[in-house]
């Protein structure tokens, strides 16, 4: 029963890797590219860690791969938030299809918008 | 069951690095080639972590772990750098 729900978890994680990796090669912009390799990545890797943790089966290998999956996703959205902004506040072109960037309208109607580092 | 689930992931995850390495070495700007890297740094830890419980090799969960660790701080050192106005 747990090889069947392992090998499951393995498959689905594997194609959530794959379209991860594909949204980043496919994607039009920056931050679209983050966006998708950020989701879709950390859900392919938690099945990962999931189905790994039910093959092990001891003490000592689950705390680690809970550690693991603790660390990727506490830091997962910070670093992807920060590479975002960084590359906002760089003047990384935004795609040609963009209908919104809240940054930009803000400083137009008064607010001032910080882009000084 | 377990043994196909292992070959499967693994070339699949192979295949996902390759499609990240394009977009590394394509990358028009340097904020696309750190999003590649950092996903490169993701399917490197499910990897590792597919090895070891097929291998039953208990000692590659600390090699993801350092993996994992080493692909966030590149990741905010990298970011400072774009900050300071030096995009490509």
């Amino acid at each position: 029963m747990t090889d069947v729900i392992t090998a499951l978890l393995w498959i689905v994680g594997s194609a959530f890797a794959f379209l991860a990796a594909l949204g980043v090669l496919r994607m039009p912009d920056v931050f679209t590219r983050m966006q998708a390799s950020t989701k879709a990545s950390t859900l392919g890797l938690g099945c990962f860690l999931i189905g790994a943790a039910l093959q092990f089966g001891d003490f000592v290998s689950i705390i680690r791969l809970v550690s693991i999956g603790a660390f990727i996703f506490l830091t997962t959205p910070v670093s992807a938030h920060v590479i975002a902004r960084a590359s906002y506040k760089a003047d990384v072109p935004l795609w040609d299809g963009t209908v919104l960037d809240e940054r930009r309208n803000a400083g137009a109607t008064g607010a001032p918008a910080d882009r000084s580092r | 069951m377990v043994a196909f689930a292992e070959q499967f992931a693994l070339v699949t995850l192979g295949l996902a690095i390759l499609v990240a390495v394009v977009r590394l070495v394509k990358g028009p700007t340097l904020p696309d080639r750190v999003v590649a890297m950092d996903l490169m740094g993701a399917l490197v830890v499910g990897f590792i972590v597919v090895l070891a419980a097929a291998t039953r090799v208990r000692a590659a969960l600390d090699a993801a772990i350092v993996i994992a660790l080493i692909a966030f701080v590149a990741t905010v050192a990298y970011a400072t750098y774009i900050q300071r106005g030096h995009p490509e």
